[in-house]
Parts: structure tokens; C-alpha cells; sequence
């Protein structure tokens, strides 16, 4: 086929040059918004969804992880005795206060876990995860807390080893996490279960969550109903729920998520609007060559077919620079507070959706190219 | 003589505001296949407007019209431009190509629209040019070329897919006399070389010796038509036009 679509397309390199800076303005905000969603709505659960965890079992009606309330930890032996259950084991997860060295406080998000009876630690649950330094058995070491490198700086550390205050209590640093962020900007700070009663002024018969972990072959549901008719004045959670119900409540409870969703689709009606005003642009300036076209028997097809192909390669073009420019962001964003997600199913959704803004861009072109009357190719 | 276009009470009235005018009024003509039929007549008298009912492209208000023994008035929107593409080769007064494709190419695009394409579609694109004596002009763009050769390429275009009858609105009006006539003369050869139905419209009186019958069209109307059966003998045959002709434009 004559190549008529991409030589108009490059015929205009300033028009082009417009229609590709859009384009990668969209795709790169898109990018970034739904990145940001993304990542978001994986911290706010992160907790949760790496606990390896089937079951959660909190106070009534809790909403959210950062909600729980403290119960009894009698309940523990009633939940280890239901039939179905492999493990289980009492969890912290409380807000408490964090006293920098220059004596300022922050808040942080204190996580209490039990690995004391676990042959491998790594194995707990509720654990933390991506360690960059230090291991889960130094934290059998007295006052001993886990911090993630990305809050060194917020919390004053500069090396393992310092010792801190949480609450009062003396906390010593014995290694760091790489990655765990925390939505609520509060720091997760990974303690044994004893500590973090101490840390968060839990009395010893008191817990805030127990994880549960079922047999191999156990139906979850059915274990969850289970231990529901067992268990008085608490929730009994699939992991999945909770870790919905966490993300539902801080992405669009709080409206954070719906911030980023509509910031995201204001890229992409940025980006309709730019390229279908440049490819509109184009078409009237080619509009007397698609009137021959129609005029020597082309069918409206046709002629449909060369703009949509001009948007076509304006879209891939658009989105090679676009995504390219968003891969240099999210790895800026790796080691910043807010982490921006870029999974390839993400990337090939947006490539989608730079086809469909094209495509929807081209379609005031076609829309004009449809009426076109071919007689105008005898005026001059 | 075989008809090539029939047209029998053709009218065709424009909508302008309030008022209504009519571009055409009973107008009865056949063109027949292997002649040059020639219309003229002043400016607003009918002429492009006969020439694109004839074409396809636009519709009668009234009357009838056949191209190449196919009834076009019934036929819908998206059939009239399937009967232009396969029986009627068209040139414009302002050459119409496309600036952005080689002369070649701009042939190729109206061969792939009758469904030749590939290697067939190059090599035949490079005989219309060479046909209209432009076989060294292939990968010319259009800027690159003068006005009698563009009109060449167009020439080649419309002769794509061999159709039988050729419509020429004005094709020498941006043309000087002498590139003019020698583009009219191979609009003639088109048309008595290979039996062509050639109609060509036209303000210049100085090419009349030309054609075979000639048209004249006034307030919509035809008000004469004159045999010029002289000028197909005045018409030297193909191989006597000397080459250096064309090379000149």
C-alpha cells in the first residue's frame, strides 16, 4: 500500500512533534497516576496480603488494619483447638510515638509477631519481609525493632545498633527492611509480639489480631465459618477480605484513590484533546486529497483507514516515548515515600488506552472525511 | 458507435438559501466510446456540474444517466462510488496528487483501490507513466515536476485499472498553450488509440480542432452540439507525435 498515512504524518514534523508531545504528556501522567494507585492501594494491604495469613481475626466490625482493637488473647487456644487450623498466632499492628535523637517525635506503626515456637522465622507469620539487613532471629535480642531504610532519615537512624524510644520503652535497631512502605506515612517498625505489647501499652493478656493458617486441603470459607460460630465478639476475616477492606477504606473512603483515578483520566482527556485537534489539523490540510480519493472511487473505508492509520503510528510512537520517560520516573520513585507500580499488564492496558484516546482522537477527522463532498476537487 | 455515458433529462437543482437554481435543465446527451466530446460554454453554464453527474459523483435532481450501460440513478451512496472506480478515470484542473508520494506511488494509490497491488501494482504504474511518456519520472515528487508533467501523473492515474471513459475538467487551465495542447493531443490518442469515451471541459476555443463533437452548455442547457468529424482525420496516428514533444514539458 502506497505509504499515504505516514508520509502526511511526518510531512508536518512540527504538527507531528505536537501531536507526540501530548501523546507522551498523557501517557506519562497516566503512568504515574495509575502507578501511584497502584502502589498505594498495594501499601495500604501490604501488611495483610505478605502476613501469609488465611484467616484474620480481629475485634468487631474493624475497617481497616490501622483500626484493630486489643482482645482478649485467651481466644488464641480457642482458635488453635478449632478443628482445620494448622497454626495461629497473636499480632500487633498500633500506632505508637517515636523519639528521634534530636528529641523530636514521629509516629510510627508498631508490628508485633510471634516466631518464638517456628523452626524457620522466615516462616512466621506476619513477618517482615525484603530484608536488607539484620535477620528475623536478631530480633530474639532484647528492645530489638526492625526499620525500613526508606525512614531512616524521618527517624534519625544512621546505623544498626542506636537506640531509640518508643512509648518510653528503649528500642534498638538490629537490621533494616528495603521497600516497606507504609500509606499512613507511619513507619512499620517489626518487633517480637512482647515487645510490641510494651511499645503500643497493651497489657500481657491482650492482643490485637490473631493469624490463622490452615491445613493443606482446609476450605478457607468453610474454616472461617467455623471459627465465626466458635468465637464471640470478633470478626473472623479471609485474608483477601480484610486486605479489600483495608484498600476500599484509604483509596476511596478517604478519597486518595479517587484523586489519582481522576488525575489519570484527566491525562488521558489531555491527551484526546491534543492529538484530535492536531490530527483534525492535518486532515484539513490533507482535505482535498482525501476529496480525490472519494472523488476517483475510493470507498469513505478507505479513506478512514489512512487516518486511523496516522493516528495509529502516532500512538505507538507516542507511547514508545511515553513509557519510556515513565520508566526513569518510577525508578526515581523507588526510593521516595510513594512508590509508582508499573506492572507489564499495566503497560499494556495503557497501550490500549493510547490506541482507544488515537482512535477516538481520529474519529472528528472521520467524522468530517464522511461528509466530505467529492465535487469539491473541481474547485479550486 | 457504442455509448459510453447516456444521459436523457438530466436536471440538477442547488438549494441556496430561500431560492432554489438549477445548475441543469433537460439535458440530453450520449458520449460515445473512441471520441473527444468537448464542453464549453461561460462560466456557471453547467459544465463541471454535467461533468460530475456524468461522473458519479454528483446526483441528479432529475432524468436519468447511465454509465457504461449501468442505471446510476437508483444506486445508493455507497454504490456510486464503486461504479466511478471501476468505469471512470478522472482529471482535475489542479492535477489533485499527492505531495507526499512519488509519481509512481500516486499512480499505485488508485491501483490498489481497484485491487492491484504488490508487484503487479509498481509494474503497472511504471507503464501508465511510461504510456504518457514519463517512464524517467517514476520516483519524482510532485513539487519536483512542472505542470505538464503533473498533469501527465494525473493523466496515468486516471488510466489506472483501464477505464473506459475518461472526464477531464479543465485539464490545461494551469498549463501554458503549448503544454496545454500536447496534453490534450494524448487526451485524444486515449480516446481514438485505445476507444476511449473522452470528455473534456474546456474555456479554451484555440483546442476545438481537437475534438470529435463539441457541446455547448448555456444557462444549464444545451444549447448546441457540432460534429468536428474533420478533426479525427486531423489527427495524426500515435507513432507519427514525436517524443521530444513531451520530453520538452
Amino acid at each position: 500500500m502506497p505509504p499515504l498515512a505516514r508520509r502526511n504524518l511526518f510531512h508536518d514534523k512540527i504538527r507531528l512533534a505536537v501531536t507526540l508531545t501530548g501523546i507522551t504528556f498523557a501517557v506519562v501522567l497516566v503512568v504515574v497516576e495509575l502507578g501511584l494507585f497502584l502502589g498505594f492501594s498495594t501499601t495500604t494491604s501490604s501488611l495483610i496480603d505478605r502476613s501469609g495469613a488465611d484467616l484474620w481475626i480481629a475485634s468487631h466490625r474493624v475497617p481497616y488494619i490501622e483500626q484493630g482493637a486489643p482482645f482478649s488473647e485467651r481466644k488464641l487456644y480457642q482458635v488453635r483447638a478449632t478443628p482445620g487450623v494448622a497454626s495461629a498466632e497473636k499480632y500487633i499492628a498500633r500506632f505508637a510515638g517515636w523519639k528521634r535523637p534530636d528529641g523530636g517525635h514521629e509516629s510510627v506503626q508498631v508490628v508485633g509477631f510471634n516466631f518464638a515456637d517456628i523452626a524457620d522465622p522466615k516462616e512466621a507469620m506476619g513477618g517482615p519481609w525484603n530484608l536488607a539487613s539484620g535477620s528475623i532471629a536478631d530480633l530474639n535480642a532484647p528492645d530489638a525493632v526492625l526499620v525500613d531504610d526508606l525512614y531512616w532519615k524521618k527517624l534519625g537512624v544512621t546505623h544498626v545498633g542506636e537506640v531509640f524510644e518508643i512509648n518510653g520503652y528503649r528500642a534498638r535497631v538490629v537490621g533494616t527492611t528495603h521497600g516497606i512502605r507504609s500509606f499512613t506515612t507511619s513507619p512499620y517498625i517489626f518487633t517480637t509480639f512482647k515487645n510490641a505489647q510494651d511499645f503500643t501499652n497493651l497489657n500481657e493478656d491482650q492482643t490485637v489480631f490473631i493469624l490463622v493458617r490452615a491445613l493443606p486441603g482446609v476450605n478457607v470459607q468453610q474454616l472461617r465459618h467455623d471459627l465465626q460460630n466458635r468465637l464471640h465478639d470478633v470478626d473472623v476475616l479471609t485474608t483477601s477480605q480484610f486486605s479489600g477492606m483495608t484498600r476500599s477504606y484509604w483509596m476511596f473512603t478517604t478519597g486518595a484513590g479517587v484523586a489519582v483515578l481522576l488525575a489519570a483520566l484527566l491525562g488521558l482527556v489531555v491527551g484526546v484533546v491534543v492529538v484530535t485537534q492536531t490530527i483534525y489539523a492535518t486532515t484539513m490540510d490533507h482535505l482535498r486529497e482525501y476529496g480525490t480519493l472519494k472523488a476517483i472511487g475510493a470507498p469513505n473505508g478507505y479513506v478512514y483507514r489512512v487516518i486511523l492509520q496516522q493516528a495509529g503510528m502516532s500512538a505507538v510512537m507516542g507511547y514508545a516515548l511515553g513509557i519510556s520517560v515513565s520508566l526513569f520516573v518510577v525508578r526515581g520513585a523507588e526510593h521516595g515515600g510513594a512508590a509508582i507500580l508499573l506492572p507489564w499488564q499495566m503497560a499494556a492496558l495503557i497501550f490500549g488506552l493510547t490506541l482507544l484516546m488515537c482512535g477516538v482522537a481520529a474519529a472528528v477527522s472521520i467524522n468530517k472525511v464522511t461528509h466530505l463532498d467529492p465535487a469539491m476537487v473541481f474547485r479550486n | 458507435m457504442e455509448s459510453a455515458i447516456r444521459v436523457r433529462g438530466v436536471a440538477k437543482t442547488y438549494a441556496e438559501g430561500a431560492t432554489r437554481v438549477a445548475a441543469l435543465e433537460g439535458v440530453d446527451l450520449d458520449v460515445y466510446k473512441g471520441e473527444v466530446l468537448l464542453l464549453m460554454g461561460p462560466s456557471g453554464s453547467g459544465k463541471t456540474t454535467l461533468l460530475s453527474v456524468m461522473g458519479c459523483i454528483l446526483r441528479s435532481s432529475a432524468g436519468s444517466v447511465q454509465v457504461a450501460g449501468t442505471e446510476i440513478t437508483g444506486l445508493t451512496e455507497s454504490q456510486l462510488p464503486r461504479v466511478r472506480l471501476r468505469h471512470v478515470g478522472f482529471v482535475f484542473q489542479a492535477f489533485n496528487l499527492f505531495p507526499t508520494l512519488t509519481a509512481e506511488e500516486n499512480v499505485e494509490v488508485a491501483l490498489e483501490l481497484k485491487g492491484i497491488r504488490g508487484t503487479r501494482a509498481h509494474n503497472e504504474s511504471r507503464r501508465l507513466l511510461a504510456q504518457v511518456h514519463l517512464a524517467d519520472k517514476c520516483a519524482a515528487y510532485p513539487a519536483d515536476l512542472s505542470g505538464g508533467q503533473k498533469q501527465r501523473v494525473a493523466l496515468a492515474r486516471a488510466l489506472a485499472g483501464d477505464p473506459e471513459i475518461i472526464l477531464a475538467d479543465e485539464p490545461t487551465a494551469a498549463l501554458d498553450s503549448h503544454t496545454g495542447r500536447a496534453v490534450l493531443e494524448l487526451l485524444c490518442d486515449l480516446a481514438h488509440q485505445h476507444n476511449r469515451a473522452v470528455v473534456i471541459v474546456t474555456h479554451d476555443s484555440r483546442i476545438v480542432d481537437l475534438g470529435d463533437r463539441l457541446v455547448r452548455l448555456e444557462d444549464g442547457r444545451i444549447s448546441s452540439v457540432e460534429h468536428l468529424g474533420s478533426a479525427l482525420q486531423a489527427i495524426p496516428p500515435r507513432e507519427a507525435n514525436p517524443p521530444s514533444t513531451f520530453a520538452r514539458l
